[in-house]
């Protein structure tokens, strides 16, 4: 099958991650992950992103395929059940929403900036050498901290789904393709 | 006399538990599938031979080969 520049999008997800060791602020371009997904689903009601664009499903599709990283089992029935997939949307979204109280009370001056990434909404991992400052207010400095966070721990999920189960299984539980496939159905209804 | 029936391998989608994510359109060699309104994959029967591919790949292992009359 011929290969198009979209299918070499792995390389951006993977230098996402990279970067966001070298100075965090570039975890702001992880919002196109964000609003891309979401404006083609709004906008053309499809999940092109998914189909297309998505560099992290290329980056689990070519470790767990290619890389043969995966055990390539079919993922349990509770996983891909509905209950699961929005539950897991539902606990993301107040976990984002957290998080950008966080950088809220930093912005305003009430919290101090905390150079850590959050991992598994657990774990602090001290992240201090990837900061060398910002021009404008800490609060800059907090979303990006807290956006890498996000970003870092469904990484490390798809990870180990990737491995127990098929390569792309984050897929069946990722809330912005479970997000914007709920667009599409509010968008076109139901087929 | 008894018509003879053909029996061929078709991939058949669970469509209430498919997430659209289009990893089946990607292997199709035959480009026989297309994700329907962001929300399901759909496939062409008349194109599709039963190759597989398609189900091995897919994350949430709702699509099965069967056996279909046609």
């Amino acid at each position: 099958m011929k290969k198009h520049w979209y299918d070499y999008l792995w390389i951006a997800s993977l230098s996402y991650l990279i970067l966001g060791f070298v100075n965090i602020l570039f975890a702001w371009l992880g919002l196109i992950c964000f609003f891309l997904p979401l404006a083609i689903s709004i906008g053309k009601g499809t999940k092109g992103y998914c189909n297309r664009y998505c560099g992290r499903g290329q980056l689990f599709s070519l470790l767990g395929g290619k890389f043969g990283l995966s055990r390539k089992k079919d993922v349990p029935g509770w996983m891909r059940s509905r209950g699961f997939r929005y539950g897991f949307l539902i606990f993301f979204f107040a976990m984002f929403f957290q998080m950008l109280w966080t950088t809220y009370l930093v912005f305003s001056g009430a919290q101090d900036l905390k150079q850590v990434v959050t991992v598994l909404w657990t774990f602090r991992l001290p992240w201090n050498w990837a900061y060398h400052g910002t021009l404008f207010s800490p609060g800059v400095a907090q979303f990006a901290f807290g956006f890498y966070s996000v970003m870092l721990t469904s990484t490390l999920l798809g990870l180990a789904t990737m491995v127990l189960f098929k390569p792309r299984s984050w897929c069946v539980y990722c809330p912005m393709g479970t997000m914007t496939q709920l667009i599409c159905r509010a968008r076109n209804g139901a087929p | 006399m008894e018509t003879a029936k053909r029996r061929a391998r078709k991939a058949l989608v669970d469509v209430r538990h498919c997430v659209a994510c289009g990893c089946c359109v990607k292997v199709c060699p035959v480009a026989a599938i297309t994700i329907y309104k962001g929300q399901q994959a759909r496939i062409d029967l008349a194109r599709c031979v039963g190759c597989g591919r398609c189900a091995r790949e897919c994350p949430a292992s709702v699509i099965e080969i069967q056996e279909v009359e046609t």
